[in-house]
């Protein structure tokens, strides 16, 4: 009889230990900057701006930084789904022109949903696609890997040139989701309320899928030790394909609620927004998905009150802040085991 | 070849090691060296030029990509700052040539200080951490230049004035010789060619040197070369700052030839995306592949364009739908962005490369 043997059957696993410190940054940054921005009705615009910010920046983020994790793949070219999402939205606001005119708000959250819908479908194809032809060739060699990635990005940027024309499409928000909410003095955009409503509902439902379904238990355990789940007997390259069709799915979903903000389309778009992705995903720890989570609120916090503090500061904000936290981790918030 | 002879000692040992590609670098240098009287006219000038100056950005690049196997996208920083080295120099004290020299110092320190710190910082961990922070460094300069007006100039840039004897107006002598007038602009294109070369015979000395075998050690594999004592970081972040260095120098004599600097022409993404092209294209981990990269891109940027949008005319007027959007003179970067693709996949040594197995 061995001592294993002993032990209780009933007796739990040790629960794992989860890391609170990076959690309290988002409220205490929110409270430090409470003071120096002065104005209690400010502050409520600005953290619910940068809220609604950090939410699209997770939603295009979170894909790359899953995939990176499974595969060891980092998609330069990952910003090519954003900008198409954006654009694919066009083809669901041809034919439904009339509900974004409409007084009515339930048709005017339709025609978002709707291209949400459709830029999801596309950009889920087209990410298929790309792992078949751009990514599939180059695993685990990574200097490919960059090259390839920018350069199926070039191809793809000037694609969406060619189908939908060099210059920049302006975009309309719905008629019902213009303009602000006013509460007392604190002014929130509509739009924004509900860019956070909808960046709280993925991330509720990846925190289930990943924590509470087989599938996402396979994939954490991919992030830990891929090898090890192939011994086990599952297939971790089709596993791999669809965390890449739904990543890219993310980012095309990102990539319509960003467009609805900036309220125009540029085929460089994506890439613009890349760099503040790469930026959240090294804080959040190349392949953790609640490190990027709060990266992106972070950033995006760090970037509205400097923004209003201290204009000129903003832009080097995101580079301070992670310079910042890499010299307190230097491998991100949440530094993912096996790297 | 005797390693004695001159030759040897000025290609550092590095032949080109094919005749065909003997034969076009020997063409593309001819060219170069005779460009104002083979080619008279200020168009094929500027092309000549700018292919002086992307060599030396390219071959500089290829140091770090192609030799020592990182990627950085910070390259357009560093020849940024030398564009604008010599621009707040001219623009702010005045036109001459220590104001020049002191600009093209204060750049090179800068950017050099600039290159080690992001090294320091980021080189040790991984290749793609390299790759993620050079891209955000360089974007956050990028928005830097663009923002603080008083000093660059803003999204406008600045334009100014260079010493006297590189102006146009500027004449050597009283005679054209061999029926072309030498003045200032041909003054300016010939500093541009010898320094071009210069730097670039430098740069295959320090390829060519026990230095540069180690860079490529460490390219083949860190962990061996760190196993055999060389300070893989220490190696690396050298590599980073010379090429930091070559491409700031390169940034100078674009500034000097344009007699402009703005975030357009030298900071934007683009470039890094040309610069990238013409490296994989020529070939990667040899500086031929920078010269011939940067030649056959530069002249497809100025020529191929034309061919292109006659070509979409000629569909257009056929009247095949789609087809004239892909051939549209804008989209020649599509082209050339599936030349990258496929020559990434199929042929990772480059047209140099190609070249050189051809022989075998």
């Amino acid at each position: 009889m061995t001592a294993a043997a002993d032990a209780p059957p009933t007796a739990a696993l040790p629960k794992v230990r989860v890391d609170y410190l990076p959690m309290l940054l988002v409220p205490l940054l929110m409270l430090v900057a409470l003071p120096l921005v002065g104005s209690v009705s400010t502050w409520v615009t600005l953290t619910v701006a940068a809220l609604a910010m950090g939410m699209m920046i997770f939603l295009m983020a979170s894909g790359l930084t899953l995939v990176f994790g499974l595969m060891d793949v980092l998609n330069f070219g990952h910003g090519v789904f954003i900008s198409f999402g954006a654009y694919v939205s066009l083809i669901a606001l041809g034919p439904l022109a009339g509900w974004v005119e409409s007084d009515n708000l339930l048709l005017n959250i339709g025609v978002l949903l709707a291209c949400i819908l459709v830029a999801m479908l596309v950009t889920g194809g087209l990410g298929y696609a790309f792992e078949r032809i751009v990514i599939r060739p180059v695993y685990g060699q990574h200097l490919k890997q960059i090259l390839i990635t920018m350069g199926g990005m070039i191809v793809a940027e000037q694609m969406i040139h060619v189908i939908w024309g060099a210059s920049p499409i302006p975009l309309r928000l719905p008629e019902g989701l213009r303009g602000a909410i006013v509460i007392g003095d604190a002014a929130m955009e509509k739009y924004r309320v509900i860019a956070v409503v909808l960046g709280l509902t993925v991330f509720g439902i990846m925190h289930l899928v990943l924590n509470r379904t087989k599938i996402g238990l396979l994939i954490r355990a991919g992030v830990e030790n891929a090898e090890m789940v192939e011994a086990l007997g599952y297939r971790i390259r089709r596993l791999f394909v669809g965390v890449f069709v739904a990543g890219s799915a993310l980012a095309g979903l990102g990539g319509v609620l960003w467009a609805f903000y900036r309220q125009t389309l540029t085929a460089g778009m994506g890439m613009e927004v890349n760099v503040l992705i790469f930026i959240v995903i090294i804080i959040g720890g190349l392949g953790s998905v609640g490190g990027c989570f709060i990266g992106a609120l972070l950033v995006a916090l760090v970037a509205n009150y400097t923004g209003f503090l201290a204009p000129k500061l903003a832009l080097g904000s995101s580079i301070l802040l992670m310079v910042v936290i890499l010299l307190w981790r230097p491998q991100g918030l949440y530094p993912v085991a096996k790297r | 070849m005797l390693p004695n002879n001159p030759i040897h000692s000025l290609l550092s040992g590095d032949y080109p090691r094919s005749r065909v590609l003997g034969a076009l670098l020997f063409v593309v240098l001819i060219c170069l060296a005779f460009a104002p009287f083979l080619f008279p006219g200020s168009q094929p000038l500027n092309v000549a030029a700018k292919i002086c100056v992307f060599i030396i950005l390219v071959a500089s690049y290829d140091l770090l990509l192609g030799y020592t196997g990182i990627v950085s996208f910070a390259h357009t920083m560093f020849y940024g700052i030398g564009g604008y080295g010599v621009a707040i120099a001219m623009y702010n004290f005045s036109p001459s040539w220590t104001a020049l020299g002191v600009g093209v110092i204060v750049a090179l320190v800068l950017a050099i200080l600039l290159a080690l710190l992001i090294g320091l910082f980021s080189l040790r961990v991984r290749a793609i951490f390299f790759a993620m922070i050079t891209l955000a460094v360089a974007s956050a300069f990028a928005i830097l230049a663009s923002q603080l007006n008083e000093i660059t100039g803003g999204e406008d840039g600045r334009s100014y004035r260079i010493p006297e004897m590189l102006r146009p107006a500027f004449r050597l002598f009283d005679e054209p010789v061999m029926g072309v007038m030498i003045n200032g602009r041909i003054l300016t294109y010939y500093l541009i060619f010898f320094s071009a070369l210069l730097l670039f015979l430098l740069a295959l000395r320090v390829v060519n040197s026990p230095f540069g075998r180690v860079l490529q050690a460490i390219r083949e594999n860190d962990f061996r070369a760190e196993a055999l004592g060389y300070r893989v970081v220490v190696y690396r972040s050298i590599a980073n700052c010379l090429s930091a260095g070559m491409a700031t120098l390169a940034g100078v004599l674009m500034a000097l030839w344009l007699r402009y600097t703005g975030p357009d022409t030298t900071l934007s993404f683009a470039i890094m995306i040309d610069i990238l092209l013409m490296v994989v294209i020529g070939g990667m981990g040899t500086l031929y592949g920078a010269v011939l990269g940067a030649a056959i891109f530069i002249l497809a940027q100025n020529y191929l364009q034309v061919l292109m949008g006659q070509f979409s005319g000629m569909l257009e007027s056929a009247g095949i739908p789609l087809l004239p959007g892909l051939f549209h003179a804008d989209r020649w970067l599509l082209w050339l962005g599936i030349l990258f693709v496929l020559s990434v996949y199929f042929f990772p040594v480059g047209i140099v490369g190609k070249l050189r197995q051809m022989r075998k």
